[in-house]
């Protein structure tokens, strides 16, 4: 187990350094590009070669790309061109708002797509499962924009009972939560209850069950102890992949109802070209991205014990 | 509820079953009646998808979403299963009626441990504690004779062995002691001699508990040798029943009759009494015919009488007895002679000339043991020895076998053969080239003809995306035999006749075929460029009895017509033994014993093939047997025993030097060579194992109209 947890371990740091690469080169690869974007659109070209003299971006890229790696590593993620002062003093504020969110979400999803899943796994084709199977299939097919504008026509302009906006100005308030949580797992329990609706089902019909059943156990033991298991294998990958989606997912939604995280920070980086902010949202999604993926391996291997064996 | 001890443990009445798909009702079993008294073993018997695992799950009440019991009922000691309660079937399940199934790995939780599996029957019937329940499951794991119960009880299902995990999954179904056990194929998954082991053990253990037992199989030797009654089944319905002398010396239904010359019993002669496989195919259950189901293939099929209407089970009056019954109109009318169903004899084939010489054969496979503990002692290279000095010939026209148990480096030799491994050392003479080191992508297109193969399962090695003619078309024009399109079309239809298909299935694709239809078009393949010799692994073993029986005979047909060398590589010393002119018996990739297959069935014998032989089952009550039980399991490969690699199983051992040393191999001048450290003047000293009664002393001939019992 300690091999696959070193192993691991190891292609992750290998695939964090190939993207930083990759970041490193589409962001900062031509200097007077940096220095534009710097210094603005009616910056001459003596001030443009100038400061990437001063700011050292004349030097070969290796060189750079080891300073910028060692400047990462100290905590400095460079100055923001929006907002004039430095990445570090907005982008980890923004990061735990959209950590707040995405947890949240995170929890009641999977609690909401592992138990229908289960649910309607438990008797394939049963009046249950096909009602589930819709539900999920429907809520699915509508985007985060439509169910955003939707749930806002009905709690906020209709019942009145929710803000339409998060934008959280005077201080933390959980009320502003519900509306972006409830649009997000709405989009998202679908995929992981079919999943797991689908692995349940598969482990009912399989001959280990048969043998619970004919043992004579109860019911609710076959199922808690013989199936789930054993049905939950497949969908742990699945789920730790939608901490992925999650982070790409708030963009529009974060965006919808103007809540001040990492995914409306990106979207305004990218579109004002705020390099250092990019880089930091990069690695950060990057770092998530591998980590979870990482993790849902290991979890994989953990609950699997003819790879746990081998 | 108030079971009745006096009534039967399990009576079944009338019973109809029935599947219900798309197609609409599928009548899987018809007029199902049986008994079951305390003590007694019941054997069910048939072909696949006659209905004898849907006459199980109905008796577990367990039939699947879409299976029903229409009509008939089924009483466990005198109480009507039909009309229980969920509740009551539960308590019933798993503490007085326990199941056993074909496939042990399947029927174990992967991801639990296999003591809790056994704890938990325990501490649901019986209420239980924990400690009291893990001390009940290690006695008994110790009864089913599984080395290290303690350790059983920790390890997870693909810890241990096929076979042991078998054992664990009897000892399961045994924990309450049931009144009644249903085995479903319960060894059809395991070696020839793992499954002599568990056949006996479960035997022993019935004995001892008074359980009764319905086992189901589709092989008649291990019926006789477990039951003491025994059902055929035929698409769906029982042709004939009676105790296991009755039936198997007197067979009345021209099906089962049919069977018994399918069979390579020990009568059975390649030449002077081959095969006879019963003709046409087994109905589906939605295109039975009108009156008798096995009307179609019958050969006593009378028109207007046996076609119409419902055949009713007839009791035999006379000659065998009170309980023995058949479903045919016309039983005592037929005679069919003394004899067993046999074809027509053929004289025998000349060899021709060496087409195959394996001198000290090697083949190691490199394992690398990425462990910290392996590589501390820096043994992190190791070798799977799988085959280990081979020396053995073919000539033109001969069949040679090589027989063993699984992992004993069959599959591996046949593998260097076909170029898809290179030896590791030693000479492969075929048609007078080497080849041992020449892997397939440097072998010349015409040693790739003269060399081909034929597989076990035929489902693996079609392309499910071409037509079975264009399939053979491929290898002709590959080959080169034929180039023009006619000529090549002429051919594949011609091969399609040798291979006794229909033309039409030039068209078809393979999953439109039965597994016996694949496995001719695996056969018309191979023959497809004419080659020198071809190798069949298993080819059999995956089909129905009389399907088995006609592939067999049509193999040995073409073999016949082309002078083709033949390698038939087995585990079924029964097929071998009928149709090889030559046998190698293979353990831990050596040989023990080479010879010719008069030589290898009778002494002097290698005291692993005396365990091989004496493992056989064989479907005849008058042919006795000398049994020998090999314990443990087959050592692994990784670690063979240092000395003789049959040392840690062999019942005739003879100490020490066993261990330690590499036995000398006797040969005689004849070819027949016996590596094992007896002399072989003790050897031949050894009593036959089988002994086969010749045809006057047999019973039926005796008294042609008279029971025995
Ligand atoms: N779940 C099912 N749905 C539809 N048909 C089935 C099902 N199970 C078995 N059958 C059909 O019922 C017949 C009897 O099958 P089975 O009892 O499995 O035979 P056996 O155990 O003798 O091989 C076969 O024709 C098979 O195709
Ligand atoms: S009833 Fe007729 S067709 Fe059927 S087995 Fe008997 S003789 Fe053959
Ligand atoms: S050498 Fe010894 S262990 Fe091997 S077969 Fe002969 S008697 Fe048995
Ligand atoms: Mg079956």
């Amino acid at each position: 187990m300690l091999k696959v947890i070193g192993t691991r371990l190891g292609v992750m740091v290998l695939i964090m350094l190939t993207v930083s690469v990759l970041l490193f080169v589409m962001n900062e690869g031509n200097p007077r590009l940096v220095a534009r974007s710097v210094l603005g659109p009616y910056a001459q070209p003596e001030q443009l070669d100038a400061w990437v003299e001063k700011n050292g971006y004349d030097k070969p890229m290796a060189v750079r790309y080891i300073t910028w790696v060692g400047r990462i590593f100290a905590g400095d993620l460079g100055d923001s061109i929006i907002y004039k002062q430095p990445v570090n003093n907005i982008f980890w504020k923004r990061l735990g708002n959209t950590g707040i969110l995405a947890g949240i979400t995170f929890g009641i999803m999977v609690v909401i797509s592992l138990t229908l899943g289960v649910l309607a796994g438990m008797k394939e084709g049963s009046a249950r499962d096909r009602f589930i199977s819709f539900i999920s299939i429907f809520t699915t097919s509508i985007p985060e924009y439509a169910s955003a504008v939707i749930l806002s026509g009905i709690f906020v302009f209709w019942l009145a009972w929710l803000p339409g906006t998060s934008a959280m100005t005077g201080g933390f308030n959980a009320v502003e939560l519900v509306l972006p949580v409830m649009v997000l797992t709405l989009y998202g329990f679908g995929y992981v209850a079919r999943m797991t609706r689908a692995s349940m089902a598969e482990v009912m019909t399989s001959n280990y069950i048969r043998t619970a059943v004919l043992k004579g156990l109860p019911y609710w033991r076959v199922i808690m102890k013989h199936a789930l298991r054993n049905a939950l294998i497949a969908p742990f990958t699945v789920i730790m992949l939608q901490f992925n989606w999650l982070l790409s997912g708030v963009v529009v939604t974060e965006f919808a109802f103007g809540y001040k995280g990492f995914g409306a920070l990106l979207l305004e980086a990218a579109l004002r070209r705020d390099i250092f902010v990019i880089e930091a949202c990069g690695i950060v999604a990057v770092f998530v991205a591998v980590g979870t993926q990482t993790i849902g391996d290991l979890a994989y291997t953990y609950l699997n014990p003819r790879i746990r064996f081998s | 509820m108030q079971f009745d001890d006096s009534a039967p443990v399990l009576e079944i009445k009338d019973l109809n079953l029935s599947y219900f798909t798309r197609a609409g009702e599928i009548p899987a079993v018809i007029d199902f009646s049986l008994t079951v008294n305390k003590g007694e073993s019941i054997g069910l018997v048939g072909e696949s998808g006659c209905g004898k695992s849907t006459v199980a799950m109905a008796i577990m009440q367990y039939m699947g979403s879409n299976g029903a019991i229409r009509s008939g009922s089924i009483k466990f000691k005198g109480v009507e299963m039909n009309e229980m309660s969920p509740e009551q079937l539960r308590n019933l399940r798993g503490s007085e009626i326990s199941m056993i199934y074909q496939e042990p790995f399947a029927s174990l939780n992967p991801s639990l441990l296999l003591g809790s599996q056994l704890k938990e029957v325990l501490t649901t019937h019986e209420g239980i504690s924990d400690q009291e329940a893990h001390e009940r499951a290690v006695q008994l794991l110790e009864d089913v004779k599984l080395p290290d119960p303690e350790r059983v009880m920790g390890a997870y299902p693909h810890q241990i062995s096929g076979g042991q995990q078998q054992r664990v999954v009897i000892a399961m179904a045994l924990l309450s002691q049931p009144s009644l056990l249903l085995l479903d194929e319960p060894t059809t998954a395991l070696d020839v001699t793992v499954e002599a082991g568990i056949t006996k053990l479960i035997a022993d253990i019935s004995k001892k508990y008074g359980t009764s037992q319905i086992y189901i199989s589709h092989n008649l030797g291990l019926i006789l040798e477990v039951c003491d009654r025994v059902f055929v089944m035929y698409s769906g319905e029982v042709v004939e029943e009676g105790t296991i002398n009755s039936l198997f010396t007197w067979p009345k239904h021209p099906y089962t009759h049919g069977l018994f010359g399918c069979i390579p019993l020990p009568t059975a002669d390649k030449n002077a009494a081959p095969l006879q496989p019963i003709r046409g195919q087994l109905p589906l259950p939605h295109e039975r015919p009108n009156g008798c189901n096995f009307g179609p293939r019958c050969d006593h099929f009378q028109e207007g009488r046996c076609d119409r209407g419902i055949i009713g089970m007839d009791y035999v009056s006379g000659a065998s007895g009170s309980d023995h019954r058949v479903r045919c109109l016309r039983w005592n009318e037929i005679d069919y002679g003394a004899e067993v169903a046999h074809g027509e004899a053929k004289p025998p084939m000349e060899f021709g000339d060496e087409v195959l010489a394996v001198e000290n054969m090697q083949k190691y496979y490199e394992v690398h043991d990425r462990s910290l503990a392996a590589m501390i002692k820096g043994r992190s290279v190791r070798y799977v020895k799988a085959n280990e000095s081979l020396n053995f010939s073919a000539r033109e026209g001969e069949t040679v076998a090589i027989v063993g148990e699984s992992g004993c480096g069959k599959s591996t030799f046949a593998k260097v053969l076909m170029g898809l491994e290179t030896a590791t050392d030693g000479e492969i003479m075929h048609a007078g080239e080497p080849i041992g080191e020449v892997d397939v992508h440097h072998r010349s297109t015409e040693q790739i003809r003269g060399l081909q193969m034929v597989f076990q399962n035929p489902f693996d090695t079609l392309n499910p995306s071409h037509t079975v003619g264009g399939q053979i078309a491929r290898v002709i024009r590959k080959f080169g035999v034929e180039s023009d399109p006619d000529k090549i079309r002429e051919r594949v239809m011609r091969l399609l006749d040798i291979v006794k298909l229909p033309r039409d299935f030039f068209y078809r694709r393979p999953r439109q075929l039965s597994g016996g239809q694949k496995q001719r078009v695996g056969i018309a393949r191979a023959f497809a460029g004419n080659p020198s010799m071809v190798i069949a692994d298993e080819p059999v073993s995956a089909l129905d009895v009389s399907v088995a029986a006609a592939v067999t005979e049509l193999l040995m047909e073409i073999q016949r017509e082309h002078k083709t060398t033949l390698l038939f590589i087995s585990h079924d010393l029964s097929v071998v033994r009928y149709l090889s002119d030559r046998i190698v018996v293979m353990y831990l990739g050596q040989i023990m014993e080479r010879g010719s297959t008069d030589e290898i069935f009778a002494p002097p014998y290698h005291p692993y093939t005396e365990a091989l032989l004496s493992a056989v089952p064989i479907a005849d009550p008058e042919v006795t047997k000398r049994e020998i039980v090999l314990e443990g399991n087959l050592p692994s490969v990784l670690n063979p025993p240092a000395g003789c690699p049959f040392s840690t199983r062999c019942p005739r051992k003879i100490g020490a030097i066993c261990d330690d040393e590499r036995p000398p191999v006797h040969q005689t001048n004849t070819g027949h060579a016996i590596a094992c450290h007896i002399p072989l003047e003790e050897l031949r000293e050894i009593e036959p194992v089988i002994n086969v009664p010749s045809l006057d002393e047999r019973l039926h001939v005796q008294n042609p109209e008279v029971v025995a019992d």
